[in-house]
């Protein structure tokens, strides 16, 4: 670990890909044979930040951010353009066996389990490969299969198991070996909600339990939601936002909720802000949060009111306001 | 010593379990793979008859003995091609394998040695259909069956090196598949495996002794049909080694090299 106690630090870490370029047609793809072009794509664009132990962050940003990029620089997949990387005090491009021993990184569209085989079977050579003593081995495998309800289905081939019990068995096989910091990249994709909350609760249960460091990312902000008190956001491979999950909708959400229950369900409400939804008596209006003092203090002076209630955005709308937004736009 | 030992039976026990499961094709691929060798073996038992009996000291059962065994070789020269490593990598299976605390190639190399197990025990059958039809010339001595044991397995590795060398090239291109058609013509002509060596010109068979084929292909069937002395046995174990050694280490230099340039396509 370095001198600040985090157990994964970035300083301007980047990583540019060369990626050949031509235009469509037979002429074009005559002229690369004699002379090819190629371009630089700076898919992260020297971000800075570090993790402590046991914390689990939340790593957001649209398709094509830079998140799975990071990831993989991370996990040691990836050797970084410019500078430099650093988790649980080691280098990780530098692939050191130690280091691989105590991370682990989840794809949720890639798959560590052998297809034709039980999970069991893929279990054991997990225990193969991370040294695992054959008691302990036994004892967290049981362990993790009670936990996520697997008795019934670890002894079928992968193959034959459905989505959401194959996630469940890779996250098994994931962490067999107990790994001190996590790197899960959509680990819930395509998965329906009880299996989603299943997953996020083990993964909750593992934090808690190993003090484990967790860097997740996830389109589902469910996920981010019920794991991460803190959120990293980054576009175009730069970094935009560092922070509690709180501050990110104080910070990009100029606009607050007033969700008001009315007695008398004929009052036009537009002269106190937007109104975005009206179902039967309950009126929701959109309004600054410069101006939400004033507007309830109208509302209930004004009106025959039932119940009042302001509420920040969901976070969806405001990350989806903050990806439609440029980097620079975003930066301070 | 004792993890790696332990990770490389559980890998094979793993490679031995999912061959099995595909016990049918697995079959079936190798029945298709007999073809080949059929062909040479009627060819060069018609040849051998016309000309009296043999051709280069090889007589028809001689022929018979020598593509049979051939059949057993094949199987066991069977590694990770260039295509399979293309596979391997658009599918993201190699940043999979890359997570792990261990090399690859020691996963790799476990698997198909699993793979071989099962590749032996299937062709026992197929060997005796074979004997049952074509009579080979067999009686090989005890010491010549333990050698051929050791070179057996030795080709395996000298191939699966020289592959695995060959296919780190998808590190640079993606599409490695012309360097191996070259690789497998260059192959074909200088293993033994088209006509025994010793039929070759005299040039070709200088040609050879530069190049590791021979050692994972002619050889061990050589051996086992009593065509070499010891002291050849042991300069062709002793070629075995140094090609497996040569090739492992260009891999380990070329290893550091490709990891910097692999950029985790597909996965």
């Amino acid at each position: 670990m370095n001198h600040s106690g985090a157990v994964i630090q970035l300083e301007r870490l980047g990583k540019t890909y060369v990626v050949p370029e031509r235009e469509a047609g037979l002429k074009a793809a005559v002229g690369s044979f004699f002379k090819r072009r190629n371009r630089q794509v700076k898919a992260v664009d020297e971000i800075s930040f570090s993790v402590s132990a046991g914390e689990v962050v939340g790593f957001l940003g649209p398709n094509g951010a830079g998140k799975t990029t990071t990831l993989k620089m991370l996990s040691g997949l990836l050797y970084p353009s410019s500078g430099s990387a650093s988790v649980l005090g080691f280098t990780p491009s530098r692939r050191d066996r130690d280091f691989l021993s105590q991370i682990t990184l989840v794809m949720g569209q890639r798959q560590q389990l052998v297809w034709d085989i039980p999970a069991l079977d893929s279990f054991e050579l997990n225990r193969a490969v991370y040294r695992i003593p054959v008691e302990e081995f036994r004892r967290t495998r049981d362990e993790m299969v009670e936990l996520l309800e697997m008795k019934d289905l670890v002894g079928k081939p992968v193959r034959n198991l459905s989505l959401g019990e194959r996630m469940k068995a890779e996250i098994i096989g994931a962490l067999l070996h107990r790994p001190k910091v996590l790197f899960l990249d959509e680990p819930t994709i395509g998965l329906d909600v009880t299996m989603q909350r299943r997953i996020r609760a083990f993964i909750a249960e593992y934090n808690q339990r190993h003090n484990a460091t967790v860097l997740l990312t996830s389109h589902y902000m469910a996920d981010v939601e019920a794991l991460c008190k803190r959120v990293i956001v980054i576009h175009h491979g730069r970094l935009l936002f560092d922070g509690d999950l709180s501050r990110l909708v104080e910070r990009f959400s100029p606009q607050k909720k007033i969700v008001v229950v009315l007695a008398d369900t004929s009052v036009d409400l537009s002269a106190y802000g937007d109104v975005i939804h009206k179902e039967d008596d309950r009126i929701t209006l959109r309004v600054t949060k410069a101006d939400v003092p004033r507007v309830t203090v109208r509302l209930l002076s004004d009106l025959p009111v039932v119940d009042l209630v302001v509420e920040d955005p969901p976070v969806e709308d405001v990350i989806e306001l903050v990806f439609s937004q440029t980097a620079e736009e975003m930066l301070p | 010593m004792r993890y790696m030992l332990d990770y490389y039976l559980t890998q094979m026990k793993t490679a031995i379990v999912v061959q099995f499961q595909y016990r049918v094709a697995n079959y079936f691929y190798m029945i298709g793979m007999i073809a080949e060798p059929v062909i040479y073996l009627v060819v060069w038992s018609t040849v051998a008859e016309s000309q009296g009996g043999s051709v280069g000291g090889y007589t028809a059962g001689d022929f018979a003995a020598y593509y049979i065994v051939w059949t057993l070789v094949r199987n066991m020269n069977i590694a990770l091609t260039p295509y399979a490593w293309e596979f391997w990598i658009q599918r993201g299976q190699l940043s999979m394998e890359l997570l792990r605390p261990v090399h690859p190639f020691h996963g790799q190399l476990a698997y198909f040695s699993g793979w071989k197990v099962v590749a032996i025990v299937m062709w026992l059958p197929i060997a005796a259909v074979l004997s049952i039809i074509f009579k080979p010339t067999l009686q090989p001595t005890l010491w010549e069956i333990a050698a051929f044991g050791v070179a057996l397995w030795g080709g395996f590795l000298v191939r699966f090196v020289m592959l695995w060398l060959l296919g780190m090239i998808t590190f640079w291109t993606t599409r490695v598949g012309a360097f191996f058609e070259l690789y497998f013509t260059v192959e074909l002509l200088f293993s033994g495996r088209l006509v025994p060596l010793s039929l070759m010109p005299v040039w070709a068979q200088h040609v050879a002794d530069f190049l590791p084929f021979q050692w994972a292909f002619g050889f061990p069937i050589e051996l086992l049909l009593g065509k070499l002395t010891p002291q050849q046995a042991l300069y062709g174990l002793g070629m075995q080694a140094f090609w497996v050694l040569l090739g492992g280490l260009a891999s380990a230099l070329t290893w550091r090299f490709a990891l910097r340039r692999f950029s985790a396509v597909g996965a």
